[in-house]
């Protein structure tokens, strides 16, 4: 009821609220931070899985490349994940618990195991040096990769953000398909065409993993579904949908013809998965500010717990 | 389901959180049939606690000024003001003609609820759950406190709490919200709110005992005709396992600005974890069948 002179007694009766302030509070993160960490931290992580994938059949500069941009990537998002905090120099205090309630202490201790690992993949990769190492460390990084880029999702759901909260079952395989179709995105730009045919397949499957998995989350919202489609965050997802087509399309059908035509459709590829997590993010902090979307997926719980009693 | 610390019943949360010799666990019972909108807790609670001022504005909102909890407001008065909708029963205790014309200020049809509101204090505290640093604490009365030569503004608990108390403070970065006073139960002293109400609206004690005083209130509300009298957040199998603050409202919670069925966000944490478990799996998978899938069609081809 933001004016009670306007609203019948009626139309106040399930829709109450107080002066329409949100129930729960937002988070304060700052989407280029937080939102742009969702996004580096997939594409480093599964960077590192499709560069082990390069590194074993032989597709060296692929792979050269990719743990570059996994160690570029995981470099970045530390640091906005530090930048983000209120007191930055307070960092170290993130491993001062190993606390598995905690998405973001079990994320802090991911990060300080796979940056190192991505770190000495790209090193080795880079210099030559160091070949059973740097293999090693391939593997690690490529191990805890896929955690990496699932677990923001977690980080994300682990709230009371409608938005989030309400799809905490699909949230991760949409993260996860994102991170995919943004690590085929730069193997197209960063590798050669004669070595990008597994980066085609993933982009496609990524592409359709994607697409099911938010169709998935938007169906479980119900009504808060309205914040992936409405607003700030609908313009994202739609492009993010765009991006990602038009990449996956032009992969498939010139990507091993022109190095040009690659490096568009993994430009487009990045920058979809990129739009994917700020959507997200930005519904999240749409489904958080209007109390309707608190107390009307609240409401119908009560209700069908009372129905399911009588 | 003993053995389960995320959500559900739990009779002890002090001494699961490894206090032995824990005192009974005290909360607060807020009536707000009683509550006069004085506000006298809202200033004992900054005054107490040194709490900085955060803004001083006019919401327009009846006469709540302050909006809601967070950061530097840990007591928050909601003021309800408005026409009664169809449907609720009017609170005899501010019957229009019982008194003499003209000596009432409300208007017939009209309601005021206030309601000094605070932080749960919950069972299971989505907010110290999701602390990466162990800033969030339970303590000895069974209360969760934020150690603020921990906290490093990391911000996870804002979003996490199903009630929006806990916030960070924008000028200093770091999340602060109501302690329950927790150097003045040490003192043995009750906090700074409840001492302050002149009603006994803000009644604290152990919790055990605030139970049972707020069924008989509520039980005489209902004789006296006030059927829409109702507690929020007593049951120690809501959502959040039980508040340790712990209300007597008039309507439905979500009037006041509570949300009408919290959940503590960690209760579907295991299954968080399985299914990003599994998504890491298959975006495994998906890269093997990616470098999989070339091989095989170069095979077909030369065949």
């Amino acid at each position: 009821m933001t004016s009670h002179t306007s609203s019948t007694p009626a139309a106040v009766a399930r829709s109450d609220s107080y002066y329409g302030r949100p129930v729960i509070k937002a988070p304060s993160w700052s989407a280029r931070d937080i939102a742009g960490y969702f996004f580096l931290g997939g594409l480093a992580g599964a960077g590192s899985v499709l560069a082990a994938g390069a590194h074993l059949t032989g597709r060296t500069a692929t792979a050269t490349a990719l743990k570059v941009s996994s160690l570029t990537a995981v470099g970045l998002s530390a640091a906005a994940l530090v930048h983000d905090l209120g007191r930055p120099s307070r960092f170290p205090n993130m491993l001062r618990v190993f606390k598995p309630t905690s998405p973001m202490s079990m994320g802090s201790w991911l990060l300080s195991a796979y940056g190192p690992a991505a770190g000495a993949a790209a090193l080795t990769a880079v210099t030559g040096r160091l070949p059973k190492a740097g293999a090693a460390a391939t593997a690690a990084a490529a191990l805890l990769g896929p955690v990496l880029a699932t677990y923001t999702a977690v980080l994300a759901a682990d709230t009371a953000v409608p938005a989030w909260h309400g799809a905490h079952r699909e949230l991760p395989y949409l993260f996860g398909a994102s991170a995919t179709g943004a690590a085929a995105g730069m193997a197209l730009v960063a590798g050669p065409v004669h070595e990008n045919a597994p980066a085609r397949y993933a982009a496609a499957l990524a592409a359709v993993a994607d697409g099911a998995a938010l169709r998935a989350a938007e169906r479980r919202l119900g009504t808060v579904a309205v914040t992936y489609r409405e607003g700030r965050a609908g313009r994202l997802m739609r492009a993010a949908r765009a991006l990602t087509a038009a990449g996956t399309v032009g992969a498939l059908l010139l990507g091993h013809r022109s190095r040009i035509a690659a490096a568009g459709a993994g430009l487009a590829l990045l920058a979809g998965s990129a739009c994917t997590r700020f959507g997200v993010f930005a519904a999240g902090i749409a489904s958080a500010q209007d109390p309707a979307h608190t107390v009307g997926p609240q409401r119908e719980a009560v209700e069908r717990r009372t129905t399911r009693s009588q | 389901m003993t053995d389960n610390l995320f959500s559900g019943p739990e009779h002890d949360p002090a001494r699961d959180a490894g206090h032995e010799n824990a005192p009974p666990r005290v909360g607060f019972f807020t009536d707000t049939s009683v509550c006069i909108g004085c506000k006298a807790c809202e200033v004992a609670c900054k005054e107490w606690n040194a709490i900085p001022e955060d803004g001083l504005t006019l919401t327009g909102m009846s006469y709540d000024n302050t909006g809601g909890l967070g950061a530097s407001t840990w007591r928050h008065v909601a003021f309800v003001e408005q026409p009664v909708p169809s449907g609720r029963t009017t609170l005899p205790l501010v019957e229009p003609d019982a008194a003499g014309a003209g000596s009432r200020a409300e208007a017939p049809g009209m309601r005021w609820l206030m309601s000094s509101d605070v932080c749960k204090h919950c069972t299971h505290a989505a907010c110290l759950d999701v602390c990466p640093t162990g800033s969030l604490f339970r303590t000895e009365f069974g209360t969760v406190v934020v150690q603020e030569d921990i906290c490093n503004g990391c911000g996870v608990c804002v979003p996490a709490c199903p009630y929006g108390v806990i916030e960070q403070r924008p000028t200093d970065g770091r999340a602060f919200k109501c302690t329950m006073c927790y150097d003045r139960l040490g003192a043995g002293q009750e906090p700074a709110c409840a001492k302050a109400c002149p009603t006994e609206s803000i009644q604290f004690g152990p919790l055990d005992e605030l139970r049972e005083r707020a069924a008989l209130r509520v039980e005489q509300l209902h004789e006296a005709g006030v059927t829409d009298a109702r507690l929020y957040g007593h049951e120690p199998d809501n959502g959040v396992g039980g508040d340790g603050a712990f209300f007597l409202l008039l309507d439905e919670p979500e009037v006041y600005g509570l949300p009408p069925d919290p959940v503590v966000t960690t209760r579907d944490l295991p299954a968080m974890w399985r299914h990003a478990g599994t998504a890491a799996l298959s975006l495994a998978g998906t890269a093997a069948l990616s470098f999989a899938l070339p091989a095989l069609a170069r095979r077909k081809g030369r065949r």
